[in-house]
């Protein structure tokens, strides 16, 4: 029956080269607060909001907003990055939820 | 308190600026406060519709519902404000003679209420569902720091809306002679700047994957989320980094735009009905 649930769920998730970036969002902070991608190629986050309330994943220079509620989880996908860093925050609480994206 | 009347302020921009431009785009017109209100309502309740099924929505599309969904309402709204702008061309001067005659009414103008409420609409429910996120989840958190913090909303809300209202104001100071052209313009450029904040959504979903390449960085000039960089990123569609699509998106809706004013007739004829 295991078996089968993660064949179906392996059938509904899009192709990807690598398995999905696990973030976590708790008491308003990012663990890991850094994450290293290869350059020039997507990836994926899923994003777990451990906290109650809703938090957006909001980064200009990721291009990406994303509202996860509270005790939910999110799928991020990254574009293929040219080799840099690109902070990200959580916007509703920005004074704690900072993270980095480090592509190389 | 100043946390949150930032965090509600910079949402509210949006939506305020583009309120403020549709406010000057309908002046004189009858009823348009009633359309501009209608839309300000429908907009909020669709906010906390969008806020409360949020989970619900996301897990939609192989969980890129929420990207779907903004790419789609921003895609509405480019129609309705390319409809206004090609039903202005053949309207507009009519509308600028109704606007100079005495008594300030432009009766013709009442035909695009209905685009720019839907208009004004979306700008609402897609900056106000975040509002309300964040501030339900302060609400929810309670304790002594809720109601300063809540109060600090309501301010940032306040000044979003003084916000529309200095642009609304500002550009009254245009004779009535080139108002609506004015106005049409900066509609074209509202316009391309949501079609190019759509096709972000597209490649969000992985649903485009081509020309995701940045094509020039600016971002050392003005950063995309300070608040200069908000107001020309609503006004005019900046972006500090954008890619070949996006570009693209941009160029192609105000060629469209242009190129579909030039072909309607001028005078009385054609454009005649509600949008769709």
């Amino acid at each position: 029956m295991k078996r089968l649930l993660l064949a179906l769920v392996m059938m509904a998730t899009p192709v990807l080269a690598e398995e999905p970036i696990v973030l976590h969002l708790k008491n308003h902070r990012f663990t890991p607060s850094t994450i290293k991608v290869k350059a020039n190629k997507p990836a994926m986050i899923t994003l777990f909001n451990d906290d109650a309330e809703a938090d957006e994943f909001d980064s200009s220079s990721l291009k990406i907003e994303r509202v996860v509620p509270g005790h939910n989880k999110g799928n991020i996908r990254l574009r293929a990055l040219a080799p840099g860093k690109y902070p990200f925050m959580g916007e509703f609480h920005a004074a704690t939820a900072q993270g980095l994206v480090i592509a190389e | 308190m100043i946390s949150s009347l930032i965090i509600v302020f910079r949402e509210v921009i949006e939506a305020g600026l583009i309120v403020g431009i549709v406010l000057a785009a309908t002046t004189g017109v009858p009823h348009r406060s009633r359309a501009v209100a209608l839309g300000v309502i429908a907009g909020v309740l669709g906010a906390c519709l969008v806020a409360g099924f949020a989970g619900e929505l996301a897990s939609l599309f192989q969980g890129s519902g929420q990207e779907f969904f903004n790419a789609a309402i921003l895609a509405l709204a480019v129609g309705m404000l390319t409809w206004h702008n090609v039903w202005m061309a053949s309207h507009g001067r009519e509308m600028a003679r109704e606007l100079k005659a005495a008594g300030h009414q432009v009766q013709s103008g009442e035909r695009t209420l209905t685009a720019l409420s839907i208009v004004v609409g979306v700008a609402v429910l897609r900056e106000g569902s975040e509002v309300v996120l964040f501030l339900y989840g302060i609400a929810a958190q309670g304790g002594s720091s809720a109601g300063g913090m809540v109060a600090g909303g309501a301010l940032g809300l306040l000044a979003g809306a003084l916000v529309s209202g200095l642009m609304y104001f500002g550009l009254l100071t245009i004779p009535a002679g080139r108002l609506f052209q004015v106005t049409s313009g900066l509609i074209t450029l509202l316009a391309a700047g949501m079609a190019a904040q759509a096709v972000i959504f597209l490649q969000n979903g992985g649903w485009l994957e081509y020309f995701t390449g940045t094509v020039w960085d600016t971002s050392w000039l003005v950063r995309e989320d300070s608040i200069p960089g908000r107001l020309l990123h609503t006004l005019v569609g900046y972006s500090e980094a954008p890619n070949g699509a996006q570009l693209i998106a941009y160029g192609a809706t105000i060629l469209v735009i242009l190129v579909l004013m030039r072909l309607v007739p001028q005078g009385q004829k054609g454009a005649k009905g509600a949008p769709a």
